[in-house]
């Protein structure tokens, strides 16, 4: 075991490689299985971590390669301003409900976080790792970073927000009599990211436009106001 | 040449989204900073979408993949991780749920009093014929 690790931790292509064909079989299982809960990224980070534990590499060395991968994050985050710019039309048709809409889901997302946090005696690195579980996680980790939070806690939560989220989805509009399709799509977005929005996708095109609209609005919505929410608690 | 000049575009907006997170005092992500370049550009038409798209949409499209290496480093805090599981699990059942529900009957709640309703098709189609339009 000692000689593999050590080889395949010479290269850093280790990181990369195994990153890449673990997602490929997240992918996999999610097309045979069609489970909200196979999700191809959550399933690729549970086969490489015990791939990881199993041959005792550290995260570090996984790391050393794996960081190139992230690199691209910030030119991909700027880049959701080219599918946000193609669903313009949305803005100018509907701009006081989906404003309006996102708005009160951002507020309602911090306000409960704040409650419950309050409830659960949460310190503030606690609180300030939670508040931005709602957004995409392009823009939540940085939030989180900036805040002093804990950004692990901040992937967690977001990912479990994101599964829930593109379970409940048709649950929930059905029970609260969210029938019109934007009113769907905006809800999900809000709620649940682009997790959520795969699930909106799903429901019809006007859905999964407005849910992915949603990411990115929701996402500015909350680094503008985290900061007051933020000194809170 | 075409993926070199979009590529060239994209990751210089993500230099000056740097630079800008450097030297203004504000809590925002570079990556904030440099979304909101890249759509007031397009908006603009200072950056034609043509000159981004190609390279964008694959970068958009490899995003989960980016998310792969900051998730595996849960690994290293398996510790602090368990003793928050009931907070975090619970905030994040109850508050999703809350969120998608407001949001949902707020939006539509506007759209009954603008009287709205029922034209989002067009609009779906519309949207639709322009990305197809846009990618050829």
């Amino acid at each position: 075991m000692g000689a593999i690790r050590e080889a395949l931790t010479q290269s850093v292509f280790f990181g990369v490689v195994i990153s890449l064909l673990c997602y490929q079989i997240g992918v996999l299982v999610r097309k045979k299985t069609k489970l909200a809960i196979a999700n191809p990224l959550l399933l690729s980070v549970i086969i490489i971590i015990a791939v990881l534990l199993l041959l005792g590499i550290d995260y570090d060395s996984y790391y050393n390669g794996a960081k190139y991968i992230q690199y691209f994050l910030t030119p991909a985050t700027v880049s959701l301003a080219v599918p946000l710019y193609r669903q313009l039309a949305y803005i100018r048709k509907y701009p006081a409900a989906v404003f309006g809409g996102i708005a009160s889901g951002v507020l309602t997302a911090m306000g409960s976080i704040f409650l419950m946090g309050l409830a659960f005696g949460l310190t503030h690195e606690q609180y300030v790792s939670l508040l931005p579980k709602s957004i995409t996680t392009a823009i939540g980790i940085g939030i989180s970073e900036k805040m002093g939070g804990m950004v692990n806690v901040t992937i967690i939560a977001i990912s479990i927000t994101g599964i829930l989220g593109n379970i409940v989805a048709e649950g929930v509009c059905k029970v609260f009599h969210i029938q019109e399709s934007v009113a769907k799509g905006l809800a999900i977005g809000t709620a649940a990211h682009a997790l959520g929005t795969t699930k909106a996708m799903e429901l019809g095109e006007v859905e999964g436009a407005m849910s992915s609209l949603s990411i990115v609005v929701a996402g500015i919505l909350t680094v503008i106001t985290v900061s007051v929410f933020a000194g809170f608690l | 040449m075409k993926y070199v000049r979009q590529l060239s575009v994209i990751f210089s907006i993500s230099l000056i989204a740097e630079l800008m997170e450097y030297l203004i005092p504000l809590p925002v992500a570079a990556s904030v900073y440099g979304l909101v370049l890249m759509l007031a550009g397009l908006i603009t038409k200072i950056i034609p979408l043509e000159q981004v798209e190609g390279a964008a949409d694959f970068l958009v499209e490899i995003m989960p993949v980016l998310f792969i290496p900051p998730t595996v480093s849960i690994m290293t805090s398996f510790e602090v991780l368990s003793q928050l599981l009931v907070p975090v699990t619970v905030i994040s059942v109850v508050s999703t749920v809350l969120v998608m529900a407001v949001t949902g009957r707020v939006a539509q709640g506007i759209m009954k009093k603008t009287g709205n309703k029922g034209v989002e098709r067009e609009t779906a189609e519309k949207v639709t014929k322009e990305q197809k339009k846009s990618r050829k």
